[in-house]
């Protein structure tokens, strides 16, 4: 009996997965993830590994309307991501470490708190700004805590990792100089290199009405359209949303602190209220298997009060 | 208004027309004179948060920053720009179709930042007008 479910994930995946504190809401393995498997040198890449991706935390956001756990949310998530049992190779955060604040210091108070916090993960973590942290003093309080680097390039077992900052200018651009050094990244990258791109806002115009945009992002995605294998994992909109821009896939994840509308679905950009009903409904994290497979997949995992 | 009924009148409009021109104003496609709009801009709020204006006749937004260099975008028209606090920049178009349109602030200028958005109510011209 095939063990396998139809998004590729197995049952026993699906049952580790739940019992860590989470529900799996959405999983897929999309067209914009496939072909993960093949390295610069056309042979196997040693793909097999997951990493984890979290996202728009807004450590000092503290509406009890929204999210009366606003001081657990994130615990929950860091715990559901140390008992995994298959162990993710990294955690990456996607932005919005913290929640926005008009005085320097608070804003350093936050991400100093929220530093500690994730300091509690057993496994390697990397980082990069959301506009909540960095839009207002283009980056400097970021930089204190999490280097200089807010735009930067990482290879792991055969994948070629971009990180690119869409935040520190509060134009919501990648701006020339970021746009240059990522055309030099790719000049030295062959047609077929798996690539995996991670940043804050959406680089497609999701829904610029609703600040759902980068306004050069389409240059990046003209500069990456020529790679066969190329995913984009994002945040920034606060649900799980996908798109495809030709062949690239465009994912959106969930936040650890509070759901906001999906575009469409009211005519304001809206923070959901807590539904006691369905406690941390909309709120979770993203378990991704880079490859091992004929296709990259994910899992979206709510969480849960437990 | 329910998700049903905004989907609805969303699907209901037409195409946007109108093209940016290097940063200028848009060009008005009717021989009337635009009517006049003035809009603040402050944290964290456009003042009026809501414009009335009809289909087919031009319109120029006189948007005035007070204390940051906001943003206003109203994508459904291909209307943006930059502001500079203190001074009336102004944008001039002609609404093509009717409905509800909302911009927002697209410079990230603090805490309230994301509340920061208003509509733009584009209705039909009255019968004979």
């Amino acid at each position: 009996m095939n063990d396998i479910t139809e998004h590729g994930y197995s049952r026993r995946d699906f049952v580790k997965l739940a019992a860590v504190g989470g529900g799996v809401v959405f999983a897929s393995a999309l067209p914009g993830c496939a072909g993960i498997q093949q390295s610069t040198s056309g042979g196997a890449v040693n793909a097999d590994f997951n990493f984890v991706q979290l996202s728009d935390i807004h450590w000092g956001y503290n509406n009890a309307s929204v999210n009366p756990d606003f001081t657990g949310t994130l615990l929950k998530a860091i715990a559901a991501v140390n008992s995994l049992a298959n162990k993710p190779d990294f955690v990456m955060f996607t932005g919005d470490l913290t929640h926005t604040t008009d005085d320097p210091k608070v804003r350093r108070m936050r991400l100093k708190e929220f530093r500690e916090m994730a300091s509690g993960i057993n496994v390697p973590v990397r980082y990069m700004p959301g506009e909540h942290d960095a839009a207002l003093d283009r980056g400097e309080a970021y930089q204190e805590f999490f280097g200089s680097a807010m735009h930067y390039t990482f290879d792991h077992k055969g994948i070629h990792f971009i990180v690119l900052d869409n935040t520190s200018d509060p134009a919501a651009i990648l701006g020339d100089a970021q746009l240059q050094w990522l055309k030099t990244d790719l000049t030295a990258q062959k047609p077929e290199q798996p690539i995996v791109v991670f940043t804050h806002r959406p680089l497609f115009a999701l829904a610029p009405q609703w600040d759902w945009a980068t306004r050069d992002g389409g240059q990046a995605i003209n500069l990456l359209m020529p790679f066969k294998n190329v995913t984009v994992f994002y945040g920034h909109i606060h649900n799980a949303h996908h798109h495809m821009t030709g062949h690239i896939g465009h994912h959106a994840a969930m936040s650890t602190m509070f759901p906001i509308s999906p575009f469409g679905s009211m005519e304001k950009k809206t923070q959901l209220l807590w539904n006691a009903e369905k406690p941390y409904d909309g709120m979770g994290w993203r378990s991704i298997d880079a490859g091992g497979a004929a296709a990259p997949k994910w899992v979206d995992i709510a969480l849960t009060k437990s | 208004m329910n998700r049903r009924s905004f989907l609805s009148r969303a699907a209901l409009t037409p195409v946007a027309v109108g093209a940016w021109v290097g940063g200028a104003a848009y060009q008005a496609t009717s021989q009337t004179a635009p009517r006049r709009i003035a809009i603040k801009a402050s944290k964290f709020e456009f003042s009026p948060a809501e414009v009335s204006v009809e289909r087919g006749s031009p319109v120029t937004l006189v948007i005035t920053a007070t204390d940051y260099a906001h943003g206003f975008n109203l994508s459904d028209f291909n209307v943006r720009r930059d502001l500079i606090p203190g001074k009336d920049v102004e944008l001039t178009f002609t609404p093509d179709k009717a409905g509800r349109f909302v911009f927002a602030c697209d410079n990230f200028c603090g805490d309230g930042h994301d509340d920061m958005s208003g509509v733009l109510i584009v209705r039909e011209a009255p019968a004979g007008a």
